[in-house]
């Protein structure tokens, strides 16, 4: 496969990792976050780790937009889903794959579906709204999540839908924004980082600008990186230099893909359709102000929010649960005292568990089962 | 019978697992194939030999061209893949190891500061 | 009585304990996947299979009056019904000339039983009956009778069809995963993951599109090759259908208690496939096969077993894809190239339903 084959080849894999163990200082401990979910489910689908020396840590961070939901929100899109639609229409609720394991409180959306509730899964905002267009005598609710990567495509969708004149369809809008929630880390007094993995695809929109502040109050290096296995051992390399000669900038790994200054189109589509909620809610990182997108007013009809009454419960987690700390870094999957006994892939109580890109399920999935295979298989491969 | 069961009977279609598919952080490289003369906002793109549909209304500032490469995340091209750029990653990747084995060549040598041929 | 006699007395009046507690029937119990173990392992098995201490097989060996039969059932819920590749029909057929296969019997006979949902055209009836006259003609076994009934419209989209095939035992062949030890090697027929994204595609529900073809057929012309040269070295043969292959190599070394290390470059997968399974985030591992088997045989007689399917048609990209190891016991751990390596678990969920 072009432009993803070339970035795993064993060879300069090998050659990377030997110059990561190069430039790591013996006598330094090193803690970098990879903020990005997608970013932890390469670390350990390609068992990353391996290859890095023992005094390089990394620490998995909130960028998993299906995990820093909180189950209220949850609740929340599941109960339009059986109509309050004053026209008594019947409503079909639509949304990625990774939230149909979520846990709601009465059951995530696939359980939900089992009992009778019309669920489907789409790949695009623009599959849903092709659900409303081929499905007239219905609503199409379209649970719209994730970062800054996802939310212009939910934005033009929504401007198509004006222009078109679609009126069945609506979205539920749980876009976050990635900034705040490095902020959240960054002041949180648990945490102790020397620097951090940056998302590669939440930077295709927003650029590389966004960061510098990170750099000239922190002095936190950050490396914009792609998520092939050459690009993570690269972005360690590049931040192993930086700290080695005391530095702090923002570099950008990920360069044939990530313009500096971000795709302008994509923010002008976010800007038209989106503005920033005063507050909004992240599991284990509590109430984070300007930190979450909500539908403007011109689009109000496509507003579900606007459109249908939300109940807006708060729903806190399980007591035993400590998404929370995961989610923040401050403690490891393993050591949740749910983990891998009341709560697995299968039976999940926090998102964590259920999302491909959330820490625990990687964790569980990759890591935990582990033994000395991996000298038995350097003998017979 | 086995331990595999295969019937199942639902009047629903799609039924998808979360296990498997993430797609908040997935963008795949596909390359364009056509552009829709109807509408230039939509393109056929191949991605290792599967064509699918892809939305391009969010590169309208600079709008792509059959034969380029984009990158795709939930059927929309967030960005241009530059050949270029990716070909001066893998150069600066093989350098590493080729810098690497300079150095232990002239520290081998005993020729004194080897500070000053280091890589950056 | 002896010892073991006491026990088998024992087990067998004791009432068979129900261990599946889940309040409903999920789609996810029908993938293949762990769900399904459960269900079939937790009610299943104990209410039907009483006090048999004999790990779960896809047919059951039988000896009746001294003569050794064997015989497998199966269900075919299929959407769409007719696809790149061959129709609910063939796989009804090839499907279960298959179970028969991996058990160590060659297919002799089936019956089959449609349930068809009222409205059905006529024409696609006739259609699939055709599609199962010749993959039968094919496969080499014969259709010997059936059952038909009809449900109202609305309760069995379009059609279902249910087999029972019987079987002659393959000289020479003993399938038991209690025989797995260190050292032997997994073998895999041919490319992993067509049938299940065929199907997907064939849905047109995404916008996606590729050249390929579900891989029904009959494996029974493989499996005696491979037979012919190994034999009594092949200690288990699985057929990779819901729940893909991570699901059966899971099963196996649940089955044996050892581990599974896979070697995930040698695993063939087509472009297609790759790509599909790369845009919609799913792993080959976990697609279904309709035309492939896995099979462990001992180390010594791998290399004969590999050679007899290239030399096979239709076996051409038959691999070594791993070996069985002690740890991680009643795990498999595939690794790449670079010495990096991950746990690849049973299906949970159910990524393709109506696959097969």
């Amino acid at each position: 496969m072009r432009f993803v084959d070339e970035f795993r080849e064993p060879e300069l894999v090998t050659r990377t990792a030997d110059e990561i163990r190069r430039l790591a200082d013996p006598a330094r401990h090193y803690r970098f976050m990879e903020v990005c979910g997608g970013h932890t489910h390469a670390i350990y689908r390609f068992g990353l780790k391996d290859l890095l020396p023992s005094n390089i840590e990394l620490i998995h961070g909130p960028g998993c937009p299906v995990c820093v939901l909180p189950m209220g929100r949850v609740d929340d899109g599941l109960s339009l889903a059986p109509s309050n639609d004053s026209q008594q229409r019947e409503v079909i609720f639509a949304a990625f794959g990774d939230m149909m394991r979520v846990p709601g409180t009465t059951g995530s959306p696939l359980e939900h579906k089992a009992r009778g509730m019309d669920v489907r899964i789409v790949y695009s905002p623009s599959d849903a709204l092709k659900l409303a267009k081929a499905n007239p005598g219905k609503h199409v609710m379209f649970f719209a999540i994730g970062f800054e990567t996802t939310a212009p495509s939910t934005a033009l969708t929504l401007m198509r839908a004006k222009s078109e004149g679609v009126h069945n369809f609506s979205v539920f809008c749980n876009h976050v924004t990635i900034i705040p929630a490095i902020r959240a880390i960054l002041d949180s007094p648990d945490m102790r980082l020397d620097a951090f993995i940056g998302p590669g695809h939440v930077s295709t929109v927003i650029g590389c600008r966004p960061y510098e502040w990170i750099v000239q109050n922190e002095r936190k290096p950050i490396v914009i990186s792609g998520f092939e296995p050459l690009d993570m051992l690269q972005s360690i390399v590049m931040l192993l230099r930086q700290l080695n000669r005391g530095e702090a900038k923002v570099e950008n790994q990920y360069r044939r893909v990530v313009p500096w200054e971000g795709n302008r189109a994509a923010l002008r589509a976010m800007a038209e359709v989106f503005q920033l909620r005063p507050y909004f809610e992240w599991r284990g990182l509590g109430f984070i102000s300007q930190s979450a997108l909500r539908i403007r007013d011109a689009y109000a009809e496509w507003d579900t929010e606007q459109r249908f009454d939300v109940p807006g419960v708060r729903v806190t987690d399980p007591k035993a649960a400590q998404c929370g700390e995961v989610l923040k870094g401050v403690l490891k999957p393993h050591q949740c005292k749910l983990f891998g006994r009341e709560c697995t892939p299968e039976h999940p109580i926090g998102a964590l568990m259920v999302s491909s890109e959330g820490s625990c399920a990687a964790y569980y999935n990759y890591e935990h089962r582990k033994t000395a295979m991996v000298n038995i298989l350097s003998r017979t491969a | 019978m086995g331990n595999r069961t295969k019937g199942n009977s639902d009047i629903e279609n799609n039924n998808f697992s979360a296990s498997e598919g993430c797609h908040m952080c997935l963008a795949i490289p596909g390359k364009i194939i056509e552009i829709s003369p109807e509408n230039p906002d939509s393109a056929l793109v191949d991605v290792v030999s599967v064509r699918r549909r892809v939305d391009l209304g969010l590169l309208q500032d600079d709008r792509p061209r059959p034969g380029d490469w984009v990158l795709i995340h939930v059927g929309f091209a967030m960005s241009k893949i530059s050949e270029q750029d990716a070909n001066d990653q893998m150069e600066t990747l093989r350098a590493l190891g080729e810098a690497e084995a300079a150095m232990q060549e002239v520290e081998g040598y005993g020729l004194g500061d080897a500070e000053q041929l280091k890589p950056n | 009585m002896t010892p073991a006699a006491v026990l088998r007395n024992i087990a067998e009046n004791t009432a068979p304990q129900v261990r599946f507690r889940e309040p409903q029937i999920e789609m996810a119990h029908g993938a293949g996947g762990k769900a399904s173990r459960r269900l079939v392992e937790g009610l299943f098995a104990p209410l039907l299979f009483g006090a048999s201490l004999e790990p779960l097989a896809d047919a059951a060996h039988l000896s009746i009056n001294g003569a050794k039969i064997a015989i497998t059932t199966d269900s075919f819920v299929v959407k769409p019904l007719s696809f790149p590749g061959g129709s609910i029909g063939e796989l009804a057929v090839n499907g279960t000339v298959n179970d028969l296969a991996v058990s160590g019997a060659r297919a002799e006979a089936m019956v089959v039983t449609f349930v068809l949902e009222a409205g059905l055209p006529t024409e696609l009836l006739e259609a699939e009956v055709r599609a199962m006259a010749n993959a039968a003609r094919k496969a080499g076994v014969k259709i010997t009778g059936g059952d038909t009934k009809v449900v109202e419209h609305g309760k069995a989209d379009r059609m279902y069809i249910t087999t029972t095939g019987i079987g002659s035992p393959l000289p020479g062949v003993r399938i038991d995963p209690r025989s797995v030890k260190r050292g032997d090697k997994v073998v895999l027929s041919g490319p992993i993951g067509d049938h299940g994204i065929t199907i997907l595609l064939a849905r047109g529900e995404l916008d996606l599109e590729a050249d390929l073809r579900s891989d029904t057929r009959s494996i029974l012309p493989l499996v005696e090759a491979m037979v012919a040269a190994a034999g009594p070295a092949i200690r288990w043969m699985r057929d990779p259908t819901r729940g893909g292959a991570a699901t059966s190599l899971n099963e196996l070394a649940r089955d044996c208690g050892l581990g599974i290390a896979l070697f995930e470059d040698n695993v063939p997968v087509r472009d297609a496939v790759r790509g599909a399974c790369e845009l919609l985030g799913l792993d080959p591992l976990h697609i279904a096969n309709e035309g492939q088997f896995l099979a462990v045989v001992a180390r010594e007689f791998a290399d004969a077993a590999i050679t007899a399917l290239h030399a096979t048609p239709g076996g051409e990209q038959a691999q070594i894809i791993g070996e069985v190891c002690d740890q991680p016991a009643g795990s498999v751990l595939a690794s790449t190239s670079y010495g990096g390596s991950r746990i690849v678990d049973m299906l949970v969920g159910d990524p393709l339903p109506r696959i097969c």
